[in-house]
């Protein structure tokens, strides 16, 4: 033989020898079942997602200690200078500090999507015939599981340093609703360059250069009424300050309807258009 | 399924699909019947996986048409992917997941309900011989478990027609042969089966015809037989006891085989070309006879072997350039994927 065949196999292989009885018996053609609905495609796409964390809890990380790390380093670090005590600055502070970390997290959807390109997972994905965005709306709910923790987790670590929301467990949980809406809305930003770009690398620097500016360049830390004209103007219509006044608000038991219109135009928005770019992208390979 | 066994599996009509300045296909025209074995046969960059990929919907054509069972690619995408499935050159599956749950979760996908797809599950991993494996991550997987898991994932769905994109690349004689029998018992069972290799005597065990690709167009077309023909089938290498009697030898073998014989550096070693055209025995009965008649005229044979012609030498016989792939080639053929 002219062909060279090389060994890949570390383990020594268990003896398989190739039945034709057993694998006509799984070649015989059955009823073809009917195609799964867009939802449940999408949900067993999630499901994946969750299966992944099983096996690599590894993962969670950035859900759990990159945002305790958020909460104690910033309300240490400004709650003396900007209010009379850390536990004063919480209370103003937690929300926005919340929405950073979590706006901060959505990044993970476009590695992880660029990471499944780079493998090859996502050719057979991409000939499966099931509703074509499923594959990528299954993967943003996965993330969104990933969203709630990150925001359950800061809460807790809230509580324990004294925040003590007006809103009680309702107006927290319409909070965090709220968060998990505009997250899975900008999610699909990352989509669109977890497929534009062609390396991991790439997209966390990108991402990077959005959510810095984005989040920082807000009503986060500070109230804007202190920040030079230009830059009040930029803070006034950035989605994350119109994101962080609702939370506030619902945290706080009262409703701030202007700012959640404009953060629901803002997702409706970011779905809209980065949805499309994204599933152009996706097809057109 | 009307035309499952009968008709064109895959009609594909100057296909032309170029990564920036490198023409991956070229012109490539394609005729795949139903219920075959196809090979698509070329090196490193010929292009092969650039076909596999815009046949099964993964990549547009920038020019040219292609029908899978008469379906239109591009068009009507989604009437193709019905019908079939693609085991690519690169682990397909979540190599996170264990195999089962890769199964489960593909079955669930093409619309079988939880029991239903558990089932299909175990039913396939047993058939693979990976039942032990079931419950393992992908990524613990031996190479040759991987290429079973990934040809399990690509029956799932019982396609009328299964791609596979260098089935064989990397793995070890045994996990190859262990291919090789799944691939001839999905063909019996009415799959029609379009492979790529880069390996000759893999399209010939395997292919009812093969299709020659070099520089994104099929350069010759044929069964293994009408191909080999063109090229001669094989080369038989002789080592003699005793130099002295080469001479001899290269008479003997120069009447019983009607081929020039080629006296090799070595001073008791010689070749000659077997099963070239005009000649009506296939190259190992030629062979049989050479090495009868050497025996008859008392040569005393330490070595004799009957080898295949090379992609190398068929490459080299159809384009007269040998089978390389330049660098550059390749590498925007990577960069494109």
């Amino acid at each position: 033989m002219s062909d060279t065949a090389t060994t890949t196999t570390g383990r020594a292989p268990s003896v398989y020898v190739p039945s034709t009885e057993a694998l006509a018996t799984v070649l015989a053609p059955g009823e073809r079942p009917a195609r799964p609905s867009a939802l449940s495609a999408s949900l067993t796409f999630g499901w994946r997602a969750v299966l992944k964390i099983k096996h690599v809890p590894e993962q969670l990380f950035d859900v759990t200690a990159f945002p305790i790390i958020m909460v104690l380093m910033f309300t240490y670090l400004f709650g003396g200078a900007l209010a009379d005590s850390p536990r004063a600055y919480l209370q103003f502070f937690l929300p926005g500090i919340m929405v950073t970390s979590v706006v901060m997290i959505t990044m993970y959807t476009g590695v992880g999507l660029n990471n499944d390109i780079e493998k090859g997972v996502f050719d057979r994905i991409r000939t499966l015939p099931v509703w074509r965005p499923a594959a990528l709306v299954g993967m943003i709910f996965g993330d969104v599981l990933r969203y709630i923790l990150a925001a359950v987790v800061i809460l807790a670590v809230g509580l324990v340093l004294g925040f003590r929301p007006d809103g009680g467990l309702l107006g927290v949980l319409a909070g965090i609703g709220l968060l998990v809406v505009f997250s899975f809305a900008f999610s699909w930003v990352w989509t669109f360059f977890g497929l534009v770009l062609r390396s991991e690398k790439s997209v966390m620097g990108v991402s990077m250069m959005v959510l810095f500016p984005l989040t920082f360049l807000s009503n986060v830390f500070v109230e804007p009424a202190t920040m030079p004209g230009w830059l009040q103007a930029f803070v006034k219509v950035n989605p994350v300050t119109h994101l962080v006044a609702s939370v506030r608000a619902a945290m706080a038991g009262s409703t701030d309807a202007t700012n959640t219109m404009w953060l629901l135009l803002w997702s409706a928005g970011f779905v809209v258009v980065f949805g499309t770019l994204t599933m152009r992208r996706y097809n057109r390979r | 399924m009307s035309n499952r066994n009968t008709g064109l599996a895959v009609e594909a009509d100057g296909l032309v699909r170029s990564f920036g300045s490198t023409r991956a296909l070229d012109g490539l025209d394609l005729r795949v019947p139903a219920g075959t074995v196809y090979g698509m046969l070329g090196p490193n960059g010929a292009g092969k996986t650039t076909a596999v990929r815009v046949l099964a919907t993964l990549l547009r054509p920038d020019a040219g048409t292609a029908r899978v069972f008469g379906h239109d690619v591009v068009t009507e995408a989604d009437a193709v992917r019905a019908r079939m499935s693609l085991t690519g050159q690169y682990a397909s599956l979540d190599e996170d997941l264990t195999g089962a749950e890769n199964l489960v979760l593909l079955g669930r996908l093409l619309g079988l309900a939880r029991p239903a797809a558990r089932e299909r599950a175990e039913a396939l991993l047993a058939a693979f011989g990976l039942t032990e494996a079931a419950g393992r991550q992908v990524k613990k997987y031996s190479g040759g478990m991987r290429r079973r898991i990934d040809i399990a994932a690509s029956i799932l769905n019982t396609p009328d027609l299964l791609f596979l994109d260098e089935p064989t690349t990397g793995l070890d004689p045994r996990s190859r042969n262990q291919v090789w029998e799944i691939v001839r018992a999905v063909v019996a069972h009415g799959t029609t089966v379009l492979l790529t290799t880069q390996y000759l005597d893999e399209a010939d065990q395997l292919a009812g015809r093969i299709a020659v690709v070099d520089h994104g167009r099929v350069i010759a077309e044929g069964t293994p037989g009408e191909l080999k023909s063109s090229v001669g089938s094989g080369t038989v290498h002789v080592r003699l006891r005793d130099a002295g009697q080469r001479p001899r030898a290269e008479q003997v073998l120069r009447t019983a085989l009607q081929v020039p014989v080629q006296l090799a550096a070595d001073p008791v070693a010689l070749t000659a070309r077997v099963g070239e055209d005009g000649t009506d025995l296939e190259a190992g009965e030629q062979a049989a006879r050479a090495l009868g008649e050497l025996a008859r005229a008392g040569i005393v044979v330490d070595d004799f072997s009957l080898g295949q012609p090379s992609l190398d030498e068929v490459f080299l016989a159809l384009t007269d350039h040998p089978a390389v792939a330049t660098d550059e080639r390749d590498d925007a053929l990577e960069a494109a994927r």
